[in-house]
């Protein structure tokens, strides 16, 4: 049994005079996808925004390999992040988008970089868009460049923020296979917070679910189970429309 | 010839290579743990050696390589891709079980053909581009104007269509908090002009003269014309950065399908907020520009703060204030034209916003001169 990749333990989180979450622990296995689920309003991604160290939290701690709280320190990152918009880089190319990591963080030769940044977007469903502008690309197309771009530095850790949300049917089908396959195949821990819950019994091996009211983890485990077994009403309530979604 | 085991010169690497040259056929066969790390050291490894003019059949062996990860994979499959589209042929083979799914992940798209990079530009092509660009700019600015004046008819009709509540703001924000930038520059200009005037008058004897011409330039030229530059850059600027971001996250958009006019809700109210302070605040530029002068007449020249403001008097005439309140109403126009037009022009993300924003200043800084330099010959043509 191997150390969990990360670590939360009494995690309180907020903004302003409010907190969101309070006194939260919970662990996410090596290899696994996690999922953060909740309504609109939980914190589920500013709880992701904590885990990969772009806020604080304000009391508790986040390990990550064992490393304490995550600081955004100038240097190669362990893990590679998608934000919801994509956030790609509007003055470059999607190639360029991709490629800045290799580039910057390894000492590759440009043709090597090439020819890495062509197999990702070719993996992500991208071929030939290297001199495509972010402008010039849809949304769907955006949010998989970014997938590229997250893990062109072959991190251990994908953290995906609502990856599929925005997407028409077959794209998000298209990604949830390609989260898996990364999952499966690159033996990546993927963390994802979303709330397609069609996606979620797809590819989550255990999820977390926030609740705004109580301000803490309301269930926690197999989201299938969760789904079968729940007693709890706003669980069973969140995983009843997943049943009628399904 | 094989490279196995790994020469002694290279850096410590986990993985090694063996090549089999049959003559038509080329079998390379890895070894170990390959990785991003190793990228760079198997790439150099390969590409020397990988050419389908040597080479009709290039076999990459996997049999020996206990782990890959997505990197190393990335650049073999992308080896074979390239070598397959230069002709030759290349299989990628003996992969366990666990290496082959990410052999298959990588190879599970085919490749494209993408889009060439844009062509270097030549320089006469790219001054004709720029000149077409400005030529556009300009037609851009007129209709931008055609626009506004046929919107003001329905806002003259429907006053109650335009964002009135936001001028006061808008004066606040453009007016109120300018007034320490604009007292500052204007109190400097003052003093900087009786400086340099001083220098050559008291060479005549002509020291009383600075408050003469101070006085004038201030209040005719630069005030008016000082205070509009600091507008422009502070206001100015932000409108066109406001507008600019407004638009690319489809604010303007979601106001068009709720029935409010970009024009009527965004740009009037900023174009009347600096219609309305611009005069406030170049008759305070005017006021500490002489008061700069003064303190160089004071400290510099010897003259009395009684001497020097009853000559700043007789040197003025109420039209010449007036002058530069007429300037400066239409300045207002023009920054806020400027800016509101570039903001609401803006595409593309966060490039856009900054290459718009820096286009509306500089425009309108040009059109403020452009302004300046039509009344200062109307002005003149009239004897007034």
């Amino acid at each position: 049994m191997t150390a969990p990749i990360i670590t939360v333990t009494g995690l309180t989180m907020g903004w302003d005079d409010t907190n969101l979450l309070e006194d939260a622990s919970f662990e996410v296995e090596r290899g696994e996808v996690f999922a953060i689920l909740g309504g609109s309003g939980t914190g589920k991604s500013t709880l992701l925004r904590h885990l990969v160290g772009l806020d604080a939290p304000r009391a508790g701690a986040i390990h990550i390999e064992g490393v304490g709280t995550p600081s955004l320190e100038v240097g190669r990152p362990s893990y590679g992040v998608m934000f919801q918009s994509g956030a790609l880089f509007g003055s470059m190319t999607v190639g360029e988008n991709v490629a800045l990591g290799l580039t910057a963080w390894t000492r590759l030769p440009p043709a090597a970089v090439d020819a890495i940044v062509r197999a990702k977007l070719r993996l992500v469903g991208l071929a030939g868009f290297e001199n495509h502008t972010p402008a010039e690309i849809s949304g769907g197309m955006k949010k998989r460049a970014a997938i590229a771009r997250a893990m062109v530095l072959e991190p251990e850790l994908l953290f995906l923020d609502e990856p599929s949300a925005g997407l028409d049917p077959v794209s998000a089908v298209e990604l949830d296979e390609l989260i898996l396959t990364l999952s499966d195949a690159l033996g990546l821990t993927v963390v994802i917070v979303t709330h397609e819950l069609e996606s979620i019994f797809k590819i989550a091996h255990r999820c977390i679910m926030l609740d705004s009211k109580t301000r803490s983890i309301i269930a926690r485990g197999d989201p299938r189970e969760l789904r079968d077994t729940s007693r709890d009403p706003d669980v069973h309530h969140f995983f009843n429309r997943t049943t009628e979604d399904a | 010839m094989t490279t196995w085991p790994k020469a002694e010169a290279e850096r410590t690497r986990a993985f090694g290579i063996e090549y089999l040259d049959t003559g038509a056929a080329l079998e390379v066969r890895l070894a170990g743990t390959l990785a991003l790390a190793d990228a760079a050291a198997l790439w150099r490894e390969l590409q020397p050696r990988l050419h389908p003019s040597t080479h009709e059949e290039v076999r990459l062996d996997l049999s020996g390589v206990e782990s890959i990860d997505g990197g190393a994979m990335a650049l073999l499959v992308q080896t074979r891709w390239d070598l397959e589209t230069a002709g030759g042929r290349c299989e990628i083979t003996g992969a366990s079980p666990a290496v082959q799914k990410i052999v298959d992940l990588y190879q599970s798209h085919p490749p494209a053909d993408r889009r060439p990079p844009p062509k270097a530009r030549s320089a006469v092509e790219q001054i004709g581009n720029a000149t077409y660009e400005a030529l556009l700019e300009v037609q851009l600015v007129l209709a931008f104007v055609g626009s506004m004046v046929l919107s003001m008819g329905g806002v003259l009709r429907r006053p109650r269509t335009a964002n009135w509540r936001e001028v006061a703001h808008i004066m606040n924000r453009t007016g109120s908090d300018a007034v320490p930038i604009v007292v500052l520059i204007n109190f400097l200009i003052g003093f900087v002009m009786g400086f340099q005037s001083a220098v050559q008058l008291k060479q005549f004897g002509a020291n009383i003269f600075v408050a003469d011409l101070v006085g004038l330039s201030i209040t005719r030229e630069l005030g008016p014309l000082m205070t509009a530059i600091i507008v422009c850059g502070r206001s100015g600027a932000a409108f066109a950065a406001e507008l600019g971001t407004m638009k690319v996250s489809e604010e303007v958009d979601a106001l068009r399908t709720m029935g409010f006019g970009p024009l009527r809700y965004l740009v009037f109210p900023r174009i009347l907020g600096l219609v309305l302070v611009m005069p406030i605040l170049t008759l305070l530029g005017d006021l500490v520009g002489v008061l700069g002068g003064l303190l160089v007449g004071i400290t510099s020249l010897d003259l009395t703060v009684t001497g020097y403001l009853i000559e700043t008097q007789g040197a003025l005439h109420i039209w010449d204030v007036f002058q530069g309140l007429i300037k400066c109403g239409f300045f207002a126009i023009a920054i806020g034209v400027v800016s509101c037009q570039q903001g609401l022009a803006t595409s593309g993300g966060a490039e856009g916003v900054g290459r718009r924003t820096t286009a509306s200043v500089v425009t309108a800084l040009f059109a403020l001169i452009l302004v300046d330099a039509g009344f200062t010959v109307l002005f003149h043509a009239l004897h007034l």
